[in-house]
């Protein structure tokens, strides 16, 4: 049997464990730069405030409903994160976690477990010990797992937040309440194909015959079919250390000057350059990415991007900011207004038993700085210390006008009690 | 010498020359303190016993100094404990997190202060109150 632990509005939640003010009042959360909405409670759902709302035509909307606007404190939430993520580990050796805030389970040889009640034991720590509320679903196959954690979610006072499909009588009833556009991995186009093919349910979709499927889809509908109807065929990825990792921001204002787009890719390699020491990884390669906005149609459109190929793995700042800067030279274009830009670091081998070259290898002063510059930062607060070509005068700072304290990662953030 | 070869000198390295083996070498006689390496004291061991359910606060005012918890000093709760009478809490009353000690007895819960300054405070229904964790530890500076 797999299970799916979500946490409900799990950015939302996080802020209530903190702030408990906040329970059972609508609570909106931002994207960085306070953009837009990007996760509601409940309570702003039910109050009709879109999913991507942008906040400045949605301010007086969220005022005249008290709605409570935060931006996103991605240090609480992954803290929070990484917790639930944890005690999970306590109820099975195999866990995939699957994003910020969901996890599959997978539980091998638990034939004589009660699923129903070792589920609410899960929620119920989860919740004790984090202050985090989840839902849990519980299936023969994930693609079912997470019918039923939509169950689940659904009707809460039925379930208790718990939901198991144990039989194919449940099996074949729950599809039949999913429509095919809410079923894991169908997106629109497929769901418009579908459709036209009159599948309105996921129960539908498992009538099409196997062969259809495969013809006109891929292997990967067929194997979500198969899913489905409750024959295991989707694994838990267990995932290893990130593939790449990308730093990549649009700008507040379009910028045309290449003093300041230096300076950016320069901080956004600084900071691919800090993940990668965090996991403990080095890069091969990079890209360097530059465009304009391309929802401006009068003015003239730019996107490029530049891959470098290191000679040998990297993870000093110095290295991956210098190479960052040279490739954004031979990209930029002057009389274009950028918008956004971006650093992918790949490539990625462990530091420690990465094959040395005979003629190249870093400068082995890098190693002993870097991990200097490191604990500074996390000591004191991030960016203590950088690179003279990143942040000209502060001019970038994100805006974060409405951010909670980093209640979990910050002495000086923490709770205080009368 | 023949023009066809030419011969090069590695120049010398510039680094400080020693090289470091961690396990040491072996000249003389062995430290015999290390067959009994033990790890070094760690106070996040000593002082937390569910590092998923442990989180801190710092204390405002002086309600719980008969306790022990003096201004800005650094609690260390565990929100994986159960509740019990005489236990200090870390709780959520009306809208401010507060801490006292526990009092629960014939069905009924108060919030006893440590300071004769600070009354006791009985939970009724008409309070929006929540046992946040519990305290385990107080770390003060001197």
């Amino acid at each position: 049997m797999y299970a799916l632990v979500d946490c409900n509005n799990f950015y939302a939640s996080c802020e209530r464990v903190f702030n408990p003010s906040l329970q059972n009042k609508p609570v909106a959360i931002l994207s960085n730069n306070d953009g837009c909405v990007i996760a509601r409670s409940d309570e702003a759902k039910n109050l009709n405030l879109p999913m991507g709302a942008p906040i400045f035509k949605w301010e007086s909307f969220c005022k005249h409903h008290k709605i409570n606007v935060l931006s996103s404190n991605y240090p609480l939430y992954g803290d929070m994160s990484a917790r639930v993520m944890k005690i999970l580990e306590h109820f099975t050796p195999d866990v995939e976690i699957y994003s910020i805030d969901e996890a599959f389970l997978e539980f091998k040889g638990f034939d004589e477990y009660d699923f129903n009640e070792y589920g609410k034991i899960i929620r119920k720590r989860i919740l004790k010990w984090t202050g985090i509320p989840t839902c849990v679903g519980v299936a023969p196959t994930k693609a079912l797992c997470k019918v039923a954690n939509k169950i689940a979610r659904k009707f809460p006072k039925e379930t208790g937040g718990v939901y198991v499909i144990d039989t194919d009588e449940k099996r074949i009833k729950a599809l039949k309440w999913t429509a095919i556009k809410n079923v894991w991995g169908i997106g629109r186009r497929l769901q418009k194909r579908l459709e036209a093919k009159g599948c309105k349910t996921a129960f539908d979709f498992t009538q099409l015959t196997d062969d259809w499927v495969r013809n006109n889809f891929s292997i990967t509908e067929w194997k979500l079919k198969k899913d489905l109807e409750g024959i295991p065929t989707i694994a838990l990825e267990i995932k290893e250390a990130k593939r790449s990792i990308a730093t990549t921001r649009s700008f507040e204002y379009t910028c045309s000057d290449i003093e300041n787009i230096k300076e950016r890719i320069s901080t956004f390699a600084a900071s691919c350059a800090e993940k990668l020491r965090d996991q403990n990884s080095s890069c091969h390669m990079i890209i360097v990415m530059l465009s304009s906005d391309r929802h401006k149609k009068d003015a003239e459109q730019h996107s490029a991007s530049k891959t470098v190929i290191f000679p040998y793995p990297t993870d000093s700042t110095l290295s991956i900011t210098k190479a960052a800067v040279e490739a954004v030279k031979t990209i930029f274009k002057t009389e274009i207004k950028y918008k956004r830009a971006g650093v992918i670091v790949t490539g990625l081998v462990p530091t420690d038993n990465h094959q040395l070259n005979l003629f190249l290898h870093e400068n082995p002063k890098h190693r002993p700085l870097m991990s200097a510059i490191d604990r500074l930062n996390k000591k004191y607060k991030t960016d203590t210390i950088k690179l003279a070509n990143q942040d000209l005068q502060r001019t970038w700072k994100m805006k974060q006008e409405r951010l909670s304290p980093k209640y979990t990662t910050k002495i000086n953030d923490i709770i205080t009690v009368k | 010498m023949s023009k066809a070869l030419q011969f090069f000198t590695p120049k010398a390295s510039n680094s400080n020359g020693a090289i470091f083996i961690d396990t040491g070498i072996s000249a003389g006689f062995p430290s015999p303190a290390d067959d009994f390496r033990e790890t070094r004291i760690s106070l996040d061991e000593e002082l937390i016993t569910n590092k998923e359910a442990t989180f801190f606060a710092k204390v405002n005012g002086q309600s719980m100094i008969g306790a022990g918890l003096d201004d800005n000093d650094l609690l260390v709760i565990d929100r994986s404990l159960e509740p019990e009478n005489n236990k200090i809490a870390v709780c959520f009353l009306d809208g401010e997190f507060t801490v006292k000690r526990l009092k629960v007895r014939d069905n009924e819960v108060w919030l006893q202060p440590e300071n004769p300054n600070y009354p006791i405070i009985k939970i009724t229904e008409e309070n929006d109150f929540v046992i946040w964790g519990i305290v385990t530890s107080v770390i003060k500076k001197v």
